[in-house]
């Protein structure tokens, strides 16, 4: 729709004190005057029944984009949303009148920028149309052991076609190792047999599931909806298409070698995993010897939270032990078993678990840190103790130490992957010198990740999803924890998080959930959480690209490829439409159709900036709209006011920000630009992961445009904020607004 | 989707929430059944997540944007299901919704609040303060309507607020409705109250002013909570130099309950947190029988140990006297390391109590829901496509329910199919 098409209709509400604050009929006179509108009118309350019908009958008449001037957008959504309209909400209620002084000049020119800025959205920006592509819905699982398989079955039986690829000669994972599990059903006190071979069964008969054994992924291209994998059995490789992928890599048990202090050179020392062989093969003997082992110590947290191995805890060895000392009391009523522990970990129902196995009295419990087990003679061994209960330091005998090692992530890290593949590339290029050096360093320093890629994406960042402290593939996000930075790509069970069978089925139907929505969604041309359904997309002007790669780099979700020059390639279904391409370009190429670098300059461009004799500064904030603007918004609700001399646009992230707008602004004779955005570090808030930490490191760009311009560094601030940190937002405000005022007009007003 | 469908949520917690979300982006129809006048559950009461320390309603605002914008969830607040009736693939359903005394005329402007003459128990902020019988639960609840507590207002004898409203939203005659629903399966997202901590003998929960609970604790550190968000005892609003954390208050406990709620331990941990950064040298005192953080949780309960002014104590506090009316208390214990029977005075004491699954009393034609000893729901269920979600189903942090909704909104979807 270009601008000539657009019939700009605008409608101010009176509602909510906006009519008794402002002179609204001086609204309607610039809306169709220096705005240039097709029409305004306003009216007593908008959001009425004869409001909406005024606004319907409007666009029957050809209104084509609305300007709709009340409350916040994030009131009356659903009221306010009209099919194929464009609308833009102008915040006069929460941002203005309910936060500055009611018939004050300042106010009134307040309100009269912010309808000049929605005016001027309208008009620019257009009604995203989605993408068209053929998007396959077949979901591909890696992996199938418990989460592979509990994943295959549930979405085959909501109706959609799975392959499922498994390194060994047979489905079930670490699960064909185990005897028993522990109880899922109450009463919760024994362990229960494995379910595996019926819902092997399951999966044989089932038409919409195509299982391949002894086979691993080639590689994997394209994106979401079009993904090309080449799985690679026996030496011969198949090709087929698939829409979303789940990673059910698994895990494997800590590499007990490691643990000479807890005797892993001593035969009669066996990790919880040989312990359960030991107890299919239905005899518990020692290793040395073959006599039946009836004094068993169970080393709890071996290697676990322990900072010079897993600092984590695997959550599910203590039960193991449990089941475990249960079990071989079960086969020999003449065994004891001695649990030694730092504490026992038996969330929930298993607590009942715990009672049980309590309730035997041949199941010790002894609570300290364990510090070494040492063979005594004959085989025998002495666990020493410290801080325990009972003394300081005692010692256990024991003919037979059980190691409760933890679970490390089957994964790859794909970033460092990456780094490694491009340093040997530098080399195999013949570079010289110091970029030499640097890629031999990286080579040396990441020579382990080399050869364990699994997914071999061909993704420019990297060939596996990239990973979080200590190797798991996570989001780390605790509302929305299958937000992956790969769309369409989700990992699920044990190679997420250390998990018990029970999480990981759970944690299985919902990454099978979340890959059946990301197909879904494709196929209807929008994208996932959280910008959920939105049809907009990055649309990239190549023929000014100059190669420099930042919006490849930057991208938190991989979207991006390169050609061999460097040239940016998009794939539409990666994409989460954060915005932080587009803030990323130095030559500004990035477009959505409603949000893009020319629309918010002539947002920016609209407001009307006094000569400094007015004494009236103007400042910029760019807000961002997910977590800053409801804050303001609920200051607003609050009536907590804030300095008039400020102007928010909001953004769809700190890192969706182009510094061109900062620049814009202050060539204009804005006195200073405030940058709201979302905590970042480690527990970042960002909902595109890195959005905020980016502006911050672009820093430096906008330091150097303020001394290009010889302008005050302090001009302008860069905030993080929490959503619920709605007191601290005006205060935020009004203190840059004083120290703007300190520091005197810009030089540049009026230029 | 092969076969859209409609499916009901019964809950508007996280798991509800989540579970309604999830179901619609898949292309299903959701009706979302919530007692309380506004969704977000408990979570909306956090003040923060562990282990991050963000607020939870960051991830609320999103979750209630994509409500907001979803054509195919319809919301029902205070609002209860009654009865379900018929069997797999076709469940009807039977829902009252009490009224509210404001319909979706209201602006939220806030005219009505001014005008109320009555005062009521801010049940949002456990009783610690009050709001007008009108009132908005909170400033990001959704819908963001109003609301009147039935039982607070004197009705149309008063009829103040109705003339303060400028926009006719508020009719103090409104009835309580019966609606009917067809759905192929049900979700119960009905999650968790704290457990009562005034039934356990000993620790003076209801009688000493400054014995509290963790929940209370969440709203009391919370920007939009009774002190706006500053730790005070509530007794005589006097700052603190010492609190201890009672661990499994009424938990782990046969006299009491005898599950693991799995979650107070991070709890706890978390709210050393909030004490530390207003209080650079109050002592904190915890009091525990095991230390339950596990996987990369564990982490934040190294952080806390390395904090030299909290002190882990495994014993369970056994007995809380005051030392004087809404004074200072003293906490007995007997450590368990040591052998010592101790006794710490301190300013204020959070007793970390449990998770009590929702008992709601819906009528089920058929078969009636299976629970555990506990009260949680099991895995099987009398009918196919009636699932749980969540605390529902066993004690867990909000990552978990997050997890354990989306997998059960495919539950869902699969009844679905046609």
């Amino acid at each position: 729709m270009a601008d000539n098409d657009k019939k700009v209709a605008v409608w101010i509400c009176r509602g909510c004190d906006v009519g008794e604050s402002i002179d609204v009929e001086a609204l309607e006179t610039l809306a169709t005057g220096d705005c240039e509108a097709d029409s305004c009118q306003s009216h007593a309350c908008l959001c009425g029944d004869e409001g909406v019908e005024l606004i319907k009958t409007g666009i029957q008449d050809g209104d084509n984009a609305l300007v709709i001037a009340g409350c916040s957008p994030r009131f009356n959504t659903d009221t306010f949303t009209f099919d194929g309209c464009l609308t833009e909400r102008v915040n006069l209620r929460e941002h203005v009148v309910w936060s500055h002084p009611a018939n004050d000049e300042d106010t009134q020119m307040l309100a009269e920028d912010y309808l000049r800025m929605g005016i001027v959205r309208a008009k620019k920006a257009e009604v995203p149309e989605p993408f068209e592509a053929e998007i396959d819905k077949t979901i591909l699982i890696v992996g199938g052991g418990q989460t592979g398989i509990t994943a295959a079955l549930e979405a085959a039986r909501a109706g959609y076609q799975i392959v499922l690829v498994e390194k060994e000669s047979q489905l079930g994972g670490r699960l064909n190792g185990f005897s028993k599990l522990f109880p899922k059903k109450p009463p919760y006190r024994e362990p229960q047999p494995v379910d595996l071979d019926s819902r092997i069964q399951q999966i044989e008969q089932d038409d919409r599931i195509t299982v391949y054994t002894g086979a691993t992924i080639e590689k994997i291209t394209g994106q979401p909806g079009q993904f090309d994998v080449s799985v690679q059995t026996n030496g011969s490789t198949t090709q087929f298409r698939a829409g979303a992928i789940i990673q059910a890599t698994g895990w494997k048990p800590y590499d007990v070698s490691k643990l000479g202090h807890l005797g892993a050179e001593c035969q009669n020392v066996v990790t919880n995993v040989q312990m359960e062989e030991m107890i299919a093969s239905g005899k518990i003997t020692r290793p040395s010897d073959g006599k039946p082992a009836r004094r068993i110590a169970f080393v709890q947290c071996a290697g676990s939270r322990d900072k010079d191995h897993l600092p984590y805890c695997s959550g599910v060895c203590c039960r193991v032990t449990l089941k475990q000392a249960m079990l071989a009391r079960g086969l020999d009523d003449q065994t004891q078993a001695f649990v030694l522990y730092k504490d026992i970990r038996t969330p929930g129902q298993y607590e009942d678990f715990y009672l049980a196995a309590q309730e035997d009295p041949e199941i010790f419990f002894t609570k300290g840190e364990v510090v070494s087990v040492k063979e005594t003679s004959g085989g025998d061994l002495s666990v020493e103790m410290e801080d325990t209960l009972i003394d300081k330091h005692i010692s256990v005998e024991a003919d037979l130490v059980v190691l409760a090692t933890g679970m490390v992530p089957q994964a790859a890290d794909g970033e460092a992957v990456r780094l490694y593949q491009d340093a040997q590339a530098t080399i195999a290029k013949g570079e010289a010198g110091a970029q030499l050096k640097m890629a031999e360093e990286t080579v040396e320093k990441l020579k382990d990740h080399e050869g364990t890629a699994i997914l071999n994406l061909g993704y420019r960042q990297g060939p596996d999803m990239p990973v979080l402290k200590y190797s798991f593939p996570d989001s780390h996000f605790i509302c929305f924890p299958y937000e992956t930075r790969r769309t369409g790509i989700y990992a699920a069970g044990c190679v997420r998080a250390p998990n018990d069978t029970d999480a990981c089925a759970e944690d299985a139907a919902g990454a099978a959930m979340k890959a059946i929505q990301s197909v879904e969604l494709a196929s209807r041309g929008a994208t996932v959480h959280p910008r959920w359904e939105d049809q907009s997309y990055p649309d990239f002007a190549l023929q000014r690209c100059t190669q420099c790669k930042r919006c490849t780099e930057e991208c938190p979700f991989g979207t991006l490829d390169e050609d061999e020059k460097g040239t940016p390639q998009l794939n539409v279904t990666r994409c989460r439409r954060c915005g932080i391409c587009l803030g990323a370009c130095p030559e500004r190429i990035v477009s959505f159709k409603d949000y893009s670098v020319p629309i918010v300059s002539a947002m920016i461009k609209a407001i009307d900036v006094p000569d400094e004799f007015e004494e009236k500064p103007r400042l910029l904030g760019l807000l961002c709209e997910n977590d800053a603007y409801p804050a303001l918004d609920i200051a607003g609700l609050k009536r907590i006011q804030h300095s008039a001399w400020i102007r928010f646009i909001p953004v769809r992230c700190l890192g969706a920000v182009n510094v061109v707008w900062i620049a814009d602004a202050l060539s204009k004779g804005f006195d200073g630009v405030l940058l709201v955005g979302c905590k970042s570090g480690d527990d970042y808030q960002c909902h595109f992961v890195r959005g905020s930490e980016l502006m911050g490191t672009r820093g430096d760009n906008i330091r150097e445009k303020l001394t290009a311009l010889a302008l005050e560094e302090e001009r302008v601030r860069v905030e993080q904020l929490d959503i619920t940190e709605f007191r601290r937002l005006p205060e935020i405000i009004n203190e840059f607004a004083q120290e703007i005022e300190d520091i005197g007009m810009n030089p540049f007003k009026g230029f | 989707m092969s076969g859209n469908g409609k499916i009901l949520v019964i809950g508007g917690g996280i798991s509800g929430m989540t579970a309604a979300i999830e179901a619609s982006e898949a292309g299903c129809d959701v009706v979302l059944v919530e007692k309380n006048p506004y969704l977000g559950g408990r979570v909306a009461q956090m003040n923060q997540y562990f282990p991050k320390l963000c607020p939870p309603s960051c991830g609320l605002e999103i979750n209630l944007r994509r409500i907001r914008t979803s054509p195919s969830i319809r919301c029902l607040t205070t609002a209860e299901v009654e009865k379900i009736a018929g069997g797999p693939g076709s469940y009807q359903v039977t829902v009252r919704q009490q009224p509210r005394g404001v319909n979706n005329k209201c602006t939220a402007c806030g005219a009505c609040v001014e005008a109320c003459p009555v005062e009521r128990p801010n049940q949002y902020n456990l009783g610690m303060d009050t709001t007008k019988a009108i009132y908005l639960p909170f400033e990001m609840a959704y819908p963001v309507q109003f609301a009147i507590d039935g039982e607070a207002c004197t009705g149309s004898e008063c009829g103040k607020c109705v003339e303060a409203c400028p926009y006719q939203a508020i009719d103090l005659e409104m009835k309580a409705e019966t609606i009917e629903i067809e759905v192929q399966a049900v979700i119960w997202a009905t999650g968790w109250e704290p457990y009562d901590a005034s039934q356990i003998d000993g620790l003076g929960f209801g009688t000493y002013p400054n014995v509290i609970n963790n929940l209370m604790m969440e709203r009391l550190a919370s920007l939009d909570g009774p002190t706006a968000g500053k730790i005070q005892r509530p007794g005589d609003e006097k700052e603190i130099t010492s609190v201890a954390f009672v661990q499994c208050a009424g938990s782990r406990d046969e006299n009491y309950q005898k599950h693991c709620s799995g979650v107070c331990c991070m709890g706890s941990l978390k709210q050393t947190r909030y004490v530390r950064d207003q209080y650079p040298d109050a002592e904190i005192h915890v009091f525990y029988i095991d230390i339950r953080s596990p996987g990369r949780l564990e982490d934040f309960y190294a952080a806390v140990q390395e904090d030299e002014k909290v002190h882990f104590i495994k014993g369970k506090a056994a007995k809380i006297t005051e030392e004087s009316p809404g004074g200072d208390l003293l906490v007995e214990a007997e450590d368990t390391l040591s052998g010592r029977r101790i006794t710490q005075k301190v300013n204020l004491v959070v007793l970390a109590t449990g998770l009590v699954p929702t008992d709601a009393a819906i009528s089920i034609e058929g078969g009636e829901l299976q629970r555990d000893e506990h009260g949680f729901l099991t895995a099987d269920q009398p009918m196919a496509g009636l699932l749980g979600a969540g605390c529902a189903k066993r004690p867990v942090d909000v990552a978990a329910c997050v997890r354990d909704a989306t997998g059960a909104a495919l539950k869902a979807l699969q009844n679905c199919v046609k």
